[in-house]
């Protein structure tokens, strides 16, 4: 992992779809008003007739997806997390969802590391939103070369899928060699000590408290979660049975998320403790997207924190 | 196979409405009122104007109709069947466990159905994107959207409306069911709907107002809505909710309710005798 060079994934998204569209012609990218924001504006500039701005009216933006997609487009949908699986979730069930319509569903600006904008924009809910629809796929990915290959991975499924992605800066933690899966979890290092679950942003957190923890010679292990749906039951399994601990951390409500996730494969598998860092079950708030991690104890040093007391 | 003789159509028409009757009779289920008010314009749409075919349900090319406001599916269904997508006997399942015919329209589980609708004032938003994507691929699709006058009191359906104007989507042709009810009573009173006409025209539509029973009109009205270039259409179909039974006609009360046995009867003896037409 190089912790020095840092990149956003709403960056990595905007690149890839840039890329993505001189490969695939039938993908169309629709924005609402938050372009060079969610960096669909790097679409856009290369492909201004397959790129359609709705303005501020994400629940018709869904819709028009919709249409798009039974003429065998493939749309790529972002606004902000809050206002897409917010504003727009009846939208998302109804026409989205329920009908399997193939449209990707990219929200940036997720979790509380959104920052400055407090907590009408830092949507901690969505992954527990999405997951609970049917047919829907569910990703949350962790770093640029992970996400390059997720928006390029989703566009030859058919079907709906929600990808998750972050306004904060983070490391890269993989190389361009890198083999992903959909619906495979990544593990890092085979310490037994606990198994730190981790999916977007704190992956690289959850790294970067196993550095910490070897030093104190404690190893533990940790597992990149990027698909929250259908989610990686061998390895959570397999991880519950080898360590003595299973914590998962999260830039999103314990409630419904990646830590329910786990809970729910574990209760019926493997029952085991399971400790959930996330944001419990209250808002979120202004603040530096660094110190607020630190602050909903989701960060390297509440990690170590969480493992060192046992 | 267009039908375009006049006395044809109404048969259809007639037949489609007893269709309705015996879905919701069956089911003991289902919305009489809106099914009733929209079945001259289906009638209309796919036996004398879409570009459809019942043996390619998923062609390409075709002309798309998305039914808005769902809960009318009795009318939807009973078109599809006379028009020959599914077999009539499939009619008296509606609504019941194991059927395709779901109490709101399923476009994975019925052939002919466009688009799967229910949540009122989603439908509209979908026609833009399908009216976007023929231009796009240079298909040449007509996409038609009914739409609800309660259902308009969604903000979406404006939304929607800005979309299709500002890309000049002149393969739209809306079609409000303008049966001045919906389901707590008249929509003016409800949440202050009054100046359609001139809120879609503000919008951008070339409007069309037409009677929304009389066959001949609708057929006009489309017509004149393929010639319009430039900007999307919205046909203000003036109809009733109920029409064509006398005791549901412009009834509230017969937005979301089954008819007994008795009702049953007197409606069927109604439409047997044609006595609106």
């Amino acid at each position: 992992m190089d912790l020095d060079k840092k990149i956003a994934t709403r960056q990595s998204y905007g690149e890839a779809l840039a890329e993505l569209g001189s490969r695939n012609e039938n993908v169309v990218v629709l924005d609402a008003d938050l372009s060079s924001a969610t960096k669909t504006a790097l679409f856009a500039k290369r492909y201004p007739e397959r790129f359609i701005n709705v303005g501020i009216a994400e629940q018709n933006m869904m819709g028009i997806a919709v249409g798009l997609s039974t003429f065998g487009k493939i749309p790529y949908v972002s606004t902000f997390a809050v206002f897409a699986t917010g504003r727009a979730y009846d939208q998302i069930r109804n026409s989205i969802a329920y009908p399997k319509s193939n449209v990707k569903i990219c929200a940036t600006h997720a979790g509380v590391t959104v920052g400055e904008d407090g907590a009408t924009h830092q949507m901690l809910e969505d992954l527990s939103l999405m997951r609970t629809l049917p047919n829907m796929k569910v990703m949350c990915t962790s770093d640029d070369i992970q996400t390059k290959w997720a928006v390029e991975e989703i566009s030859k499924m058919n079907g709906p899928v929600y990808l998750r992605l972050c306004r904060l800066a983070t490391p890269i933690i993989y190389d361009e060699k890198q083999k992903f899966e959909f619906g495979k979890g990544i593990q890092f290092g085979d310490g037994t000590d606990a198994t730190i679950i981790a999916t977007g942003v704190t992956v690289s957190e959850a790294l970067k408290a196993q550095e910490i923890l070897k030093k104190q010679g404690v190893q533990v292990r940790v597992v990149d979660i990027h698909t929250i749906k259908p989610i990686d039951e061998d390895i959570i399994v397999k991880c519950a049975k080898e360590t003595k601990k299973i914590i998962t951390v999260e830039d999103h409500s314990i409630i419904g998320g990646l830590g329910s996730a786990v809970c729910e494969v574990l209760a019926e598998k493997y029952p085991v403790n399971v400790q959930r860092l996330g944001i419990k079950d209250t808002f979120g708030k202004s603040g530096k997207a660094q110190e607020l991690l630190n602050y909903f104890k989701i960060d390297a040093e509440s990690i170590v924190e969480v493992v060192s007391k046992g | 196979m267009k039908i375009t003789d006049i006395e044809a159509l109404e048969n259809i028409a007639n037949e489609v409405r007893k269709n309705i009757i015996e879905e919701v009779y069956q089911a003991q289920s289902g919305h009489p009122g809106g099914s009733l008010s929209c079945v001259d314009i289906l009638t209309v749409l796919y036996f004398n104007q879409m570009n459809i075919n019942p043996e390619k349900p998923r062609d390409e090319g075709r002309d798309r109709l998305i039914l808005s406001k769902g809960h009318c599916s009795p009318a939807l269904y009973s078109v599809l069947a006379e028009k020959g997508y599914f077999a009539k006997e499939k009619l008296k399942n509606f609504r019941k466990l194991g059927s395709e015919l779901q109490g709101h329209p399923d476009m994975n589980k019925v052939p002919g159905v466009d688009m799967t609708s229910g949540s009122l004032g989603q439908g509209l938003s979908v026609a833009v994107g399908m009216a976007l994507a023929s231009k796009m691929n240079r298909a040449g699709c007509r996409i038609y959207c009914i739409v609800g006058d309660g259902e308009i009191d969604e903000g979406q359906i404006w939304e929607a409306s800005m979309m299709a104007y500002k890309n000049k989507l002149d393969n739209l042709c809306v079609i409000l069911d303008n049966n001045q009810l919906q389901l707590d009573g008249r929509i003016e009173d409800i949440a202050g709907l009054d100046n359609i006409r001139g809120k879609f025209e503000s919008f951008g539509f070339k409007i069309i107002e037409v009677d929304g029973h009389n066959i001949s009109n609708l057929i006009d009205a489309f017509n004149t809505a393929k010639q319009t270039k430039g900007k999307p259409t919205m046909i203000i179909a003036k109809t009733i909710k109920g029409k064509g039974i006398s005791f549901m006609e412009n009834q509230v009360g017969w937005h979301g309710t089954a008819p007994n046995q008795e009702q049953y009867e007197k409606a069927m003896e109604e439409l047997a005798r044609k006595d609106y037409v």
